[in-house]
């Protein structure tokens, strides 16, 4: 029987989203049990958040000030020292999961699987290659499995939950050759960033011009969005380049897509095929993007996008 | 400006099947005398072969010339042709196969072989570089040398890392003078700087002009039920009409691949024609359908080919130089065939500056070539294209019939075609519009689709390498005149006219689709557009297309 | 300052790869094949720091068939100063890649070893990591900005969350993000003297490798095609479609 340790990803102050859907990917093994290792300086909000997702069987709280700060160099030694009571190790495959689990495999002696898409078995997984235009399914060999969680792939488990939170402290050799600086937060006023975003609006041709892009900006401050654009739109200068979705441009996989006035050319589509909605407004019915997305509508966006603001509530800042 | 320059005996312009070949051949004589020859090949791809597409049904005599041991050495031609057949067909359902009695000799096919002309080119890299030439790939010769008495002198290779506005980018990089005595053009059909060479050599003085097709080429993975290696189907009539010459191919090949494709001649006299579309909907007809059900399409290009023939050679030599392969154009239209005549010329050309480089003065490619079996087979069929061109597809074919299979080519007349292709067009308003079907997304697609497969890239921040010598020229006098048929002969897209209410109509042109297919070059009726290349690596990485 | 420099030979990034129908991999037949790209960003910055005087010599090594000295050569064309070919039928998994490469350091002894993040052809974005870890050495993963100093580098890495800055004593392993620098071209004379440079052949025998067990492959297949979903006719439905997904706050 499978028993399974979640590492949670945390800030400190709250447990990061993705490890509930670490959670959700664990469960699909079957397993007799789920733990969720926090490491942290001393008990604290995400430790308490971790016990409270559905599933989770104990919270392993492993305190240690070297844990203040995510330091893969300095984690993985204390989670390779847990590991050996576990069939399972995951990790979010976030910048966070990615940095740290594969020094752990290393240390453990074992391949690692990145971005876990889907259990096939409690061995064999799916996992996407090639910047998502493949897909392998892949076995792993005899020992602990280590793999890291398309984040995408997993709904979060909810917070039904209360598991106990262990103290745990695990002696180990904690290196001082890497020092956590600072971090400097994308400015959470701001828009966010193209390529991360949760929600992204994006125009395309059928804006007709810079002044009409504008309603794209609006649309997407009132969801707090990010803005893209097609390569239609940045070519005939409505928007910089860098707002280009597309094989060309950014490569983006938000939760939610909207498009308005966007023919939905091949290449536009290579650059959202990961995009968990994809909604279109044109007033084409035959444009090609109606062949992609999840919601359609048929309609002049001039007139769609201002019922949208009007129809949208205000965002508190 | 002061370039970095490097010294060759030979510089080639273009790691094509000509210029390979005389790479390869100049290699060969330069180990049989004992001598130690510096050969460099130029290639604007980003690999040999990124830009290499054809049908293709290979002779392989000039093979049989340049490597007799080809089969020992593994060159890819494998598949030899086993069944040909010719179909004309009548409107979208029905068609007649041609009995082979009324088939023009030269296109007849046993002893041929079906293959990628990509595979073969990758191949004869190998051996052009085992015998010590050098091939510089993703660099495009900008523009040709010379010294101080107006002779050739080498090329430049084209400047890296220019933003669009012309200012240089943190990763600029200029371009490197390749020097020579004798520079090799090879640079396919409608070559631009074969377009410059002609010029001011007046090199086409004494033929006629050249003239072109287009050929759009898809690559299908097909049911292996449906498969059969070696078989070759050609087909004539619809959908092109009376007027448009043309025709299509459907070729097997080995691992369940088939090549197809469709070719229009670029003198078609309608303005709404849309050879891309054209080739989508010919696909629908049950002759070539039948290989397709249950297929999925895993390559496209596009390439204008040459079909002048004979009339149509120019000079090929001048102080410095010669020009070889479909630079100068010496594909057989009657065979439908330009391969084994691209790499012969190649060694032809090989042959005459190896002993220019002893002897001094201008090769005598010229000589060589009217003595060769290329001029010979040239000659033979040398009336098939002004035959199509005056008396229509009917008659014309007719014609050729007699010309070829019952006076063998001997005809006492060789017929003329003065008019070039870019003066062709029907005027917009004498003409139809045509109603092409949509795709379907299964057995016809857009063009946009179609460039994706062609795995077609251009650094973004670069010039437009589609130069317009008058840009008002497009929405002032195409389109009102013509509709501006940039929009329909583009294979890719790259040309749209953009309107939005309450503003200007726009030429717009998305540089970034270019496949490299020349054909804006050849047919724009103003004779407006100049390809140029773009950042050397560029455009399409076609895979054993 | 000796840097180790791992370049890997992928399909170029340029091409859309085609799945076997037989689904035992990809079709790699005829297929442009380059350094990886995120491996070329990590040249380029070894490149830059021997040019500012920081690194005296660059290695540049990849792993695999013969075929993957034409990227060694590349590499020797950009600025790399030996090239080492270490011979395999294919490349090796990332545990593997990694066991290998810190025998390898072992006995090159660098200061910095300098790769990409993940290669764009199985984006596992492991093996700097496990090498990091093989070695007993700190690791700064997708860096976007690298300050060297004598003994330690101040590294700023792409995390979800924006810019983390770390301090890393050297010797260290870096694996290089998209925004850490542009590439240079090649220069043509550079190429050509490149082709006659040798290239050192070392084994894993040589290196005493020992392998552990990888992953097995069971197949590959296209991704799902996206379908059509359902189309709504007014704005008010619309909005009603995003709430039912959760989608709006």
């Amino acid at each position: 029987m499978s028993k399974v340790l979640v590492v949670a990803e945390h800030d400190g102050e709250a447990l990061n989203p993705s490890t509930a859907r670490a959670v959700a990917c664990a469960l699909d093994l079957g397993p007799e049990a789920v733990d969720v290792a926090v490491f942290a300086e001393a008990e604290n909000k995400p430790a308490q958040a971790a016990a409270r997702l559905s599933g989770v069987t104990r919270v392993l709280l492993v305190e240690h000030p070297a844990n203040r700060n995510p330091v893969a160099a300095i984690l993985a030694p204390q989670i390779s020292a847990l590991a050996k009571d576990y069939t399972h190790l995951l990790a979010p495959a976030t910048t966070f999961g990615k940095d740290l689990l594969p020094r752990v495999a290393a240390l453990l002696g074992v391949p690692q699987v990145s971005d876990v898409m889907r259990v096939v078995d409690r061995n064999v997984f799916e996992r996407p290659i090639y910047a998502g235009n493949a897909l392998e399914t892949i076995e792993t060999p005899p020992g602990i499995v280590v793999a890291t969680v398309r984040t995408a792939s997993f709904k979060p488990v909810p917070e039904t939950g209360s598991a106990p939170i262990e103290k745990i402290s695990i002696d180990f050799d904690c290196p001082s050759h890497t020092r956590f600086l600072r971090l400097e937060r994308s400015s959470g006023g701001e828009r966010p960033d193209l390529q991360s975003a949760r929600v992204v609006v994006s125009g395309g041709r059928g804006l007709g011009s810079k002044e009409h892009f504008g309603s794209i900006y609006a649309l997407a401050d009132r969801l707090g969005a990010a803005v893209g654009a097609s390569r239609a739109a940045v070519d005939a200068g409505f928007v910089p380049n860098d707002l280009q979705v597309g094989q060309t441009g950014k490569i983006i996989a938000p939760e939610l897509y909207l498009a308005f006035g966007i023919a939905g050319a091949i290449q536009h589509l290579a650059g959202i095929k990961d995009a968990g909605t994809i909604v279109a407004v044109n007033k084409d019915p035959d444009a090609p993007v109606f062949e992609v997305a999840d919601i359609g509508l048929v309609g002049d966006l001039f007139e769609v996008i201002p019922e949208l603001l009007d129809a949208l509530p205000k965002r508190t800042s | 400006m002061n370039r970095e320059s490097l010294e060759f005996d030979v510089v080639v312009v273009g790691a094509g099947p000509a210029g390979l070949s005389a790479a390869c051949r100049v290699m060969q004589l330069a180990g049989e005398t004992g001598k130690a020859l510096r050969v460099c090949i130029v290639e604007k791809g980003a690999e040999v072969g990124a830009h290499i597409i054809s049908g293709a049904v290979f002779e392989p005599t000039a093979l049989n010339e340049l490597f007799p041991d080809w089969r020992e050495r593994g060159a890819p031609v494998t598949v030899a042709v086993e069944h040909d057949e010719l179909h004309y067909l009548i409107g979208e359902r029905r068609s007649f196969k041609v009995p082979d009695f009324l088939i023009p000799k030269p296109m007849r096919n046993e002893g041929n072989y079906v293959i990628s002309l990509g595979r073969l080119c990758r191949w004869l890299a190998q051996q052009a570089e085992a015998l010590g030439a050098e091939i510089f790939t993703g660099f495009a010769a900008a523009d040709v040398l010379y010294d101080d008495a107006g002779a050739v002198a080498g090329v430049v290779t084209g400047d890296m890392g220019v933003a669009k506005d012309g200012s240089k980018k943190s990763n600029y990089q200029p371009g490197v003078e390749l020097r020579a005595p004798y520079t090799i053009f090879a640079e396919g059909c409608r070559g631009h700087l074969g377009r410059r060479l002609m010029d001011r050599f007046e090199l086409r003085r004494e033929a006629d002009p050249q003239h072109y097709g287009i050929g759009i080429k898809e690559i299908w993975r097909i049911d292996p039920s449906r498969h059969w290696p070696g078989r070759v189907v050609h087909t004539l009539g619809w959908p092109l009409d009376n007027q448009t010459e043309g025709g299509g191919f459907v070729y097997h090949d080995e691992d369940g691949l088939v090549s197809l494709g469709l070719i229009v001649a670029l003198n078609y006299r309608n303005p709404f024609l849309n050879p891309f579309d054209e080739m989508q909907r010919w696909k629908q007809h049950p002759v070539v359908r039948q290989f397709l059900e249950g297929a999925t399409r895993i390559g496209y290009g596009a390439r204008a080919v040459n079909k002048g023939g004979w009339q149509s050679v120019p000079k090929l030599s001048f102080p410095g130089g010669v020009m070889a392969g479909c630079e100068a154009g010496f594909l057989n239209p009657v065979k439908i065939k330009g391969n084994h005549t691209a790499m012969k010329t190649g060694m032809l050309a090989a042959e005459a500056v190896f002993e220019a480089l002893a002897a001094g003065g201008i090769p005598g490619l010229d000589e060589s070539y009217r003595k060769s079996w290329v001029s010979k087979e040239l000659f033979h069929g040398r009336n098939f294209g002004p035959a199509l061109a005056k008396f229509g597809t009917f008659v014309g074919s007719a014609f050729i019939w007699m010309d070829q299979n019952i006076f063998g080519g001997r005809l006492p007349l060789t017929l003329h075609n003065r008019v070039p292709d870019d003066a062709s067009l029907d005027r917009a308003s004498d003409s139809h519009s045509i109603d092409y079907p949509k795709p379907d997304g299964v057995l016809s697609f857009d063009k946009l689709s179609s460039v994706y497969l062609s795995n077609t890239n251009h650094e973004e921040d670069q010039p437009c390498h589609l130069v317009l010598t008058d840009p008002a020229v497009p929405i002032s006098r195409n389109w009102p005149l013509y509709d501006e048929p940039a929009q329909r002969y583009c294979p890719a897209a790259v040309y749209e006219i953009v309107e939005a209410p309450g503003q200007q109509a726009r030429f717009q042109i998305n540089a970034q689709n270019c496949v490299h297919c020349k054909v804006c070059d050849i047919k724009d009726p103003a004779r407006n557009i100049t390809w140029v290349p773009p950042e050397g690596g560029g455009g399409p990485n076609y895979v054993n297309m | 300052m000796k840097v180790l420099v791992s370049v890997k030979r992928v399909v170029d990034y340029n091409v859309r790869i085609q799945v076997k129908p037989d689904g035992s991999g990809v079709m790699l037949e005829g297929v442009k094949m380059s350094i990886n790209p995120f491996d070329e960003i990590a040249l380029e910055e070894a490149i830059r720091f021997k040019e500012a005087g920081k690194a005296t010599q660059i290695v540049a090594v990849s792993l695999g068939p013969q075929a993957v000295q034409e990227q060694l050569r590349s590499a020797l064309a950009l600025g790399a100063d030996r090239a080492i070919h270490i011979p395999l039928d294919t490349a090796p998994q990332p545990i593997n890649a990694a066991r290998i490469l810190a025998q390898l350091a072992r006995r090159e002894n660098p200061d910095l070893i300098l790769m990409g993040k993940q290669s764009i052809d199985d984006d596992c974005n492991q093996t700097p990591q496990m090498l990091a870890a093989l070695l007993g050495w700190p690791q700064a993963t997708f860096a976007s900005r690298i300050e060297l100093a004598d003994k330690a580098a101040t590294v700023a890495r792409e995390v979800d969350a924006g810019l983390e800055f770390l301090s890393v004593d050297l010797p260290a392993v870096i694996s290089a993000d998209l925004r850490l620098n542009i590439p240079r071209y090649p220069k043509l004379p550079d190429i050509m003297k490149a082709r006659r440079l040798p290239i050192e052949t070392v084994t894993p025998e040589d290196l005493g490798v020992e392998f552990v067990p990888e992953a097995k492959l069971l197949k590959v297949a296209p991704p799902p095609k996206r379908q059509a979903g359902r189309k709504v006719s007014s704005v008010a439905e619309l909005v009603a479609a995003l709430r039912e997904r959760g989608l709006l706050s």
